[in-house]
């Protein structure tokens, strides 16, 4: 046998399939893509018992091989692929002990494709005290397979599951379950003999999906349609009844080998939590009262570990000015590179915060009953409960949740869903407006536990989501539907959040953000700190000299502020002076000078430039002493009227310009992928930037 | 009678569909003729409605539930 083995997790969503794979593969995991398509390809390593290494891929949750969404699809795909790069040696079908019937019906699906399998008892533990008792052995010898129970939870069976992994055969050794080939007998012959394959069901699964199989020719996916007209192949009554031959066939595997003895007493504790939970009055409350917690957390919480990188990154400047010889490569260093770093560094406690709260909820199934509460409210604006996961996962990034939203089955559910989730404000925009919320609303508690800055903040969000439903209703109208949406969902039972899982998705996601959004981060500061320390030779050469000429008729008590109008006339005369100079007219209006000019433009990289921009705009034009950017800002005067330029207006303008504006390179592309045409994108970007601008026009026009 | 006729804690066993799309996704979820299903709750604003059935919980929309014929 192979040195290296393939293993694929397959199984319902909900049955601890990522638990599992977390505790197979450690910290020895990564996100990839599968070839093609967009869909997360999760890999991890691990060692089996006879020290053989294996590569695992955990698969999307999936009651059936029939996908009811995209990235469902995935599944089909790599199972009935053996060209596919991800095709297993043996899959690890993972089942919820506590429901085993349902969870068993895609187990049958794969074993009738011919892969080696080994079943995985999940939730074992669970299943006892619910009053469920499995007989392993039995059900190990009914359908010819080896059968582990384990408790990913608690760490329970993983050795002998690895060990199973060892025994794995090549060859599948499952028994035969239900006879696939009477739901259409001639068409399966047929595709048999064209396709040169000796699987019925997989012939099955061709004639059903084959359009999604990339490996066969034209003419053989023409062969495959002319079997199916001549036949009558009639897909959805062949799926209907093959399910229900495959439950039949279930039905009596089962017997014998699950006794149950009182399981509906697992749902008490859900049924009490959901009367308070999805109640009529106190659903609403409570989910607000979360989100405000939520983002309560986000700010107080953060603000230490924050604090405490601003001033490590202070020192660490400081300690370079000091003992690094003077000149362009050290400033290049320290005002370009370790700035940069220094504002992407500075996120990670609140992108680690939001992160534990979003998959604390989704661990727990309270997301699934927010879903279940805001579908009808949702369905009114044109999109589907479903379109909740995407919206609040929009709260921390619109790349992923735009992926995600693969999930809805409605094709005019998705796109609403996609078009409006960049509205809502997403983790780049927490640093702009937490900076300039510190810099024009006091920290003052409200009744002595609501923090008024926090409150602020809420605010913004609540903007941008109400914008976000705004749009949607308006785009329900405009779009036109292709099929029926469908809502169709599993309501899993409370458990506690698995507190290991919490903490990979926090190290997960600050990982991919400080390599992802880090690496264009400081590319964008580097260009900005060459741009903003130089310019037109010729302008930069009559400002020595006019200054130069001054000094000399000056006593050198004078000369250090000299130096200080120097370096921002300087400034206003870089290339990056002259660009903040050219788009100036039309951002006055607004409320804003050239140097926010200039950020605006670095921004529309990506919005977490802001701050960055700011750091270094700020770091090259003040005078020697090292300060925060926030105390930078504050001080900041215009030229001209010598008043603060971050007034209560032009910060509010300023945060509404970003809260609606789109500004993140990263999404047009996702956008593009996701609907396979520059059409969405390019309305997405002119929408939302005309919204932007006529925002921050009222706003500033009204508060100044 | 249609699922979606039934009040929170009533009870009915499967018949079955009258929509043939619907009633795959409906059937690989575990609701086939002959299954009990039993109304647990409305969501706060009366739709969609979650529903016990093979020994778990599922919610649909009352549109979906309609194609559902039980007996009472």
């Amino acid at each position: 046998m192979a040195k290296h083995i393939k293993i694929a997790l397959v199984g319902n969503p909900n049955t601890g399939k990522s638990t599992l794979f977390n505790l197979l593969t450690g910290l020895n995991q990564k996100i990839g893509n599968f070839p093609g398509i967009t869909v997360d390809k999760k890999i991890g390593y691990c060692t089996l018992a006879d020290s053989r290494q294996a590569e695992v891929v955990d698969l999307p949750g999936t009651y059936s091989l029939y996908p009811k969404s995209k990235d469902e699809r995935i599944v089909f795909q790599v199972l009935a692929d053996p060209k596919n790069p991800s095709h297993p040696d043996v899959v690890v079908l993972v089942a919820d002990a506590t429901n085993l019937r349902r969870n068993l019906l895609v187990y049958t699906q794969v074993a009738d494709l011919g892969l080696p399998v080994i079943l995985a008892l999940n939730m074992t533990d669970m299943a006892k005290k619910e009053g469920i008792d499995v007989d392993v052995n039995k059900l190990s010898e009914r359908l010819g397979i080896q059968v582990v129970a384990i408790s990913a939870r608690s760490n329970f069976g993983l050795a002998a599951l690895k060990d199973a992994l060892s025994n794995a055969t090549a060859i599948a050794t499952q028994v035969h379950g239900a006879d696939m080939n009477v739901l259409a007998p001639g068409a399966i012959d047929q595709v048999k003999h064209l396709l040169k394959i000796d699987n019925d069901y997989l012939a099955l699964q061709i004639l059903h999906q084959h359009e999604f199989l990339d490996v066969y020719t034209v003419e053989e996916h023409a062969g495959i349609e002319q079997i199916k007209a001549s036949a009558g192949f009639e897909s959805s009554r062949i799926q209907t009844e093959e399910t229900i031959s495959r439950y039949r066939y279930l039905g009596t595997v089962l017997t014998g080998v699950v006794k149950d003895t009182g399981a509906e007493r697992k749902f008490i504790f859900s049924d009490k939590l959901d009367a308070v939970l999805t109640n009529k009055f106190w659903g609403f409350l409570i989910f607000i009262a979360i989100l405000f917690f939520v983002f309560n957390s986000i700010f107080s919480w953060s603000s230490y570990p924050m604090d405490l990188i601003e001033s490590a990154f202070v020192t660490l400047t400081e300690l370079g000015h000091k003992y690094l010889p003077n000149g362009i490569l050290t400033n290049l260093l320290l005002d370009g590179v370790v700035a940069g770093l220094g504002g992407v560094v500075i996120f990670i406690p609140q992108i680690a915060i939001l992160f534990a709260f979003i998959s604390i909820l989704e661990d727990s199934g309270y997301m699934a009953r927010v879903t279940f509460m805001m579908d009808k409210i949702m369905r009114k604006f044109g999109l589907s409960g479903k379109s909740v996961v995407p919206m609040i996962g929009s709260l921390a990034c619109a790349v992923p949740s735009i992926m995600s939203a693969r999930n809805i089955e409605s094709w005019k559910d998705r796109i609403i869903t996609i078009m409006v989730a960049p509205l809502v404000s997403c983790s780049a925009r927490l640093p702009v407006y937490t900076l300039l919320i510190s810099l024009v609303v006091p920290e003052k508690m409200v009744w002595g536990f609501i923090n008024l800055q926090g409150l602020t903040l809420m605010g913004m969000y609540l903007i941008s989501i109400v914008a976000a439903v705004f749009v949607a209703f308006i785009m329900k109208f405009l779009i036109k539907a292709k099929e029926k949406s469908y809502f169709i969902m599993e309501l899993p039972v409370y458990r506690m959040p698995r507190w290991t899982n919490v903490l990979y998705t926090m190290y997960e996601k600050s990982k991919t953000f400080v390599f992802e959004a880090g690496k264009v981060i400081i590319a964008i500061s580097i260009i900005l700190w060459v741009l903003a320390s130089y310019g037109p030779p010729s302008r930069f050469k009559a400002i020595d000299d006019k200054y130069a000429a001054i000094e000399a008729q000056k006593d050198s008590t004078q000369i250090s502020t000299l130096e200080r109008d120097r370096s921002a006339e300087k400034l206003e005369n870089s290339y990056a002076g002259i660009l903040g100079h050219v788009i100036e007219p039309a951002i006055k209006p607004l409320g804003f000078d050239w140097k926010i000019g200039i950020a605006l433009i670095t921004s529309f990289a990506a919005r977490e430039a802001f701050v960055g921009t700011m750091a270094t705009i700020y770091s090259v034009d003040s005078d020697e002493e090292v300060a925060t950017i926030r105390n930078k800002m504050r001080s900041a005067r215009n030229s001209e009227t010598g008043l603060p330029v971050f007034t209560f207006a032009t910060a509010f303008s300023l945060m509404l310009f970003y809260a609606f504006a789109m500004q993140c390179m990263s999404t047009v592309a996702i956008v593009y992928r996701e609907t396979k045409s520059w059409k969405w994108p390019v309305i997405q970007l002119v929408y939302m930037t005309v919204m932007a601008y006529i925002a921050s026009l009222i706003a500033y026009q009204l508060l100044k | 009678m249609r699922l979606s006729e039934l009040k929170p804690g009533e009870k009915g066993t499967i018949v079955e569909f009258t929509d043939l799309e619907m009633s795959v996704k409906l059937m690989e979820m575990g609701c086939l003729p002959g299954e009990i299903v039993e109304v647990e709750r409305f969501a706060p604003l009366g739709d969609p409605i979650a529903i016990r059935v093979a020994g778990y919980q599922l919610c649909l929309r009352k549109n979906e539930a309609s194609v559902i014929i039980i007996q009472y």
